[in-house]
């Protein structure tokens, strides 16, 4: 299939193809700037190839190289179901490229921040001002020459001791500004109106300014980067394992979707495989938390519509996924319990039983709060035909997701590029048609209950652990298996079998095996191997020692899993060193909330509130 | 300060007072609730069914700071939204208290960056560090205890 693509383009563009390959089985077209508009536009519409949605657009600064920096384009075709990188150089002296932002929509917004992280000019782009940072800011922060460290605070110490004089920043308000304009022959007066960010529905972190016509909603300019936490810059000044503290933190409701994403992609860059066992872990912890992240969204938005009761059941049944969450990795939210090659731990004991129960407990809630809302005259009223987002709206904004689906768009990751054994389990996705808010609450509800079956059947399916092995040899603590390592009396220590909880890290050999790839480039090495042998010793050093660690080779790759939202894209460049030269997330609530404006357009202001608490913000991942 | 300097300073009547208004303030804390990160989760969780703040008499969120009273500052805090925090703060009037929740709110903690404030008490007066990242539902019931405490031996403006 790349071939032809390849070929098509290479009969097309003969002149601006600089490269074509494929790298772990991705596409990757190098090409001119000067030819991207054509060639993204051939891409789109031409009938065989239908690259109907632009998955994700970042740039790449690859600095002590000429040309300096490179912007890349993922393209998606959903009725090929394949996906296309496209990469075009750009040199220091003269940062600039055609825009791609009359092709999809979604490209405004994925350009700006480009422009804000990189510096680098989108021609033609409508409105090329900066997304994350904050106007004064100075620079571009992911340049590599930018420090991470280097800040530039907008509130200064002579402000903090002395309250009384004025900020030196103006918040770019523009409230209650009047203006006046002719429509029809007659004189109309809209008014400005700030939404945010410090408001109760848009969830601390959102500004949206509202232009109004009375109740109805002219045009909406929506604000992000209220909460830029640069996990880009972090991951990479980090190495590899390090990462996944910081990826908890990208969707906080549901962090272990996040870090399954982000081990698949650096096993992927690695070419590894983890085992059985393992995969069907991730697969229910992935499905623990999606559940989790779909009873807060629905259940903040009932809230938000006065809804309360069913905000305090769902807040109740979300509890009982954090203690299952809690059991396994030690933590409810920020948890980083996967490991590239594996994860963390084994399951506890007897885990499948506690699932069951809080399973159960969690369909029961489900169903009172159907009960509730879903036929409730107040609830339908105030959802049905409301933030209606059509079919080609969500394609150009590149939605995913529920979002997606509730427009009728069959797309979900875990069907169409199966990763960790979703092919092997049955379920079903639930597809909408009106694209409105009521659909994506029905969507949701129905995920749940297919997230319950998933888990079900992942139990069933599991290769037994550990657990269920009854080993031989004797038993002594970890602890005293440490010392006797550290005084070289490691006689029979390989094979004793250190005592430690099989939920904690570095746990025993019979657990170990079971959860972690037996690749010795990344998974570390179980107690008794570590103070036992001197092969099991180095491999820890080379693993822990700064400088060494996981090293990928030289590449990239492109992964993506089904987030809570949709498609959660991991874009990793490796240079051959234990970190990486450029982690790139895609996250799946960006396109919604660059629809965003679009969805409200032409809605009374009271709409806004539920059709913003559908779209599940999260701004951990929105903002990064 | 006026009734105290009537009184003649620190008193049995004065004192009994001071601990007769922190006893009320101490039991009708109005949260503003500045929620922006993963801590907002662990906010969720205390303040709903499970944990419930109620019993501290601290669960009614006033999303106005006109009419609240404590400022729960709940997770990162970024250069961007720094003044608008500030000027919440601002607008709340006395007497009002502030709880950091977080670690990221205390000190900025996991994030080190260009991005980011380290520590709201750079911008403002804190009275509570709740440490965490995030803190447990009890750490939080704790630090609100701690603040009560406060409330409670302190002297109060009359
Ligand atoms: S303290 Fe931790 S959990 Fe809380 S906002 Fe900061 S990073 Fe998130």
């Amino acid at each position: 299939m790349p071939r032809n693509i390849f070929k098509t383009l290479q009969q097309k563009f003969s002149d601006f193809i600089l490269e074509a390959y494929t790298y772990r089985d991705d596409a990757i077209v190098v090409v001119d700037r000067n030819a991207i508009y054509d060639i993204c536009k051939f891409l789109r519409d031409d009938s065989r190839m239908k690259f109907d949605l632009l998955m994700d657009l970042a740039g790449v600064d690859y600095l002590g190289r000429d040309p300096r920096f490179e912007v890349v384009y993922t393209l998606y075709s959903l009725k090929n179901n394949n996906r296309l990188r496209i990469k075009v150089p750009i040199d220091e002296r003269n940062p600039q490229i055609q825009t791609v932002s009359t092709l999809w929509k979604i490209a405004d917004w994925y350009e700006r921040e480009v422009w804000d992280m990189y510096g680098i000019r989108f021609k033609g782009h409508p409105d090329l001002r900066r997304i994350l940072m904050y106007d004064e800011f100075k620079g571009h922060p992911l340049r590599k020459d930018y420090p991470i460290t280097k800040r530039q605070p907008l509130i200064t110490a002579e402000y903090t001791n002395n309250s009384t004089i004025t900020p030196t920043v103006e918040l770019s308000n523009k409230a209650m500004d009047e203006y006046v304009s002719e429509e029809d022959g007659l004189k109309v007066k809209h008014m400005f109106l700030n939404m945010g960010p410090s408001h109760p529905a848009m969830h601390g972190v959102i500004k949206i300014i509202l232009e109004l016509d009375g109740e109805r909603v002219v045009s909406a300019d929506v604000g992000i980067g209220y909460l830029h936490r640069s996990f880009e810059k972090h991951s990479e000044s980090i190495y590899y394992n390090g990462v996944f503290p910081y990826t908890d933190r990208l969707n906080y409701v549901s962090p272990l979707i996040n870090n399954v994403g982000y081990a698949l992609t650096v096993e992927k860059l690695l070419d590894i495989e983890v085992t059985e066992r393992c995969k069907y872990i991730r697969i229910i912890m992935s499905e623990i938390s999606r559940i989790a992240d779909h009873l807060t969204c629905i259940g903040a938005m009932a809230m938000e519509l006065g809804a309360m009761t069913a905000f305090i059941y769902f807040m109740q049944a979300r509890e009982a996924m954090y203690q299952l969450i809690e059991e396994v990795t030690g933590a409810r939210i920020t948890i980083s319990y996967v490991r590239v090659g594996g994860v963390k731990a084994d399951l506890p004991e007897r885990y499948e039983k506690r699932v069951g129960e809080q399973l159960k407990k969690v369909r029961a809630e489900i169903k009172q709060v159907h009960k509730l809302l879903t036929r409730n005259r107040i609830f339908v009223d105030r959802v049905q035909g409301v933030g209606v987002v059509s079919k080609e709206d969500a394609i150009s904004f590149s939605f995913t997701g529920p979002l997606l689906r509730a427009s009728g768009v069959d797309y979900d990751v875990r069907k169409q590029f199966p990763y960790s054994n979703y092919d092997k389990i049955d379920f079903e996705i639930p597809i909408g048609k009106n694209g409105d808010v009521y659909d994506r609450y029905l969507i949701r509800m129905e995920e749940m209950e297919q997230s319950c079956l998933i888990i079900e059947q992942a139990f069933e399916k599991m290769p037994k652990g550990a657990i269920m092995v009854d080993f031989e040899g004797q038993e002594i603590p970890a602890e005293k298996m440490a010392d006797l390592g550290k005084f070289g009396q490691t006689k029979n220590l390989l094979h004793q079998v250190a005592v430690t909880d099989p939920t904690l890290l570095g746990s025993n050999k019979p657990y170990h095996d079971m959860v972690y790839a037996p690749d010795k480039r990344v998974s570390l090495p179980s107690k008794e191997k570590t103070y036992g042998s001197i092969e099991g010793l180095m491999n820890h050093f080379m693993l822990i020692m700064d400088g060494y660690g996981i090293r990928p080779p030289r590449g990239e790759a492109y992964f993506a899993v089904e987030g809570a939202n949709g498609e959660l894209g991991f874009y990793i460049v490796s240079d051959g060193t234990d970190k990486a030269h450029r982690v790139r997330c895609r996250p799946p609530c960006f396109a919604f909330v660059a629809g965003f404006g679009k969805m409200i357009e032409g809605a009374q202001v009271a709409d806004i509130v539920p059709a913003f608490g559908s779209i599940n913000m999260i701004a951990g991942e929105l903002d990064r | 300060m006026g009734l105290r300097s009537i009184f003649g300073g620190d008193n049995l009547v004065t004192t009994k007072l001071d601990q007769a208004i922190g006893w009320a303030r101490k039991y009708s804390l109005f949260p503003y609730p500045f929620v922006t990160a993963c801590c907002g989760m662990e906010y969720m969780a205390v303040s709903s069914a499970h944990y419930d703040l109620d019993r501290f008499g601290a669960a009614f969120p006033r999303f106005s700071p006109r009419q609240a009273d404590m400022l729960m500052c709940v997770g990162t805090i970024s250069q961007k939204i720094a003044p608008i925090l500030r000027r919440v703060y601002d607008q709340m009037c006395e007497p009002k208290y502030v709880v950091a929740f977080g670690v990221c709110t205390c000190t900025g903690g996991f994030y080190d960056d260009y991005s980011t404030v380290i520590g709201i008490d750079t911008i403002m007066p804190v009275d509570v560090y709740i440490p965490g990242c995030p803190p447990r539902p009890e750490t939080v019931i704790q630090g609100l205890m701690l603040l009560q405490e406060k409330i409670q031996n302190q002297k109060h403006e009359y």
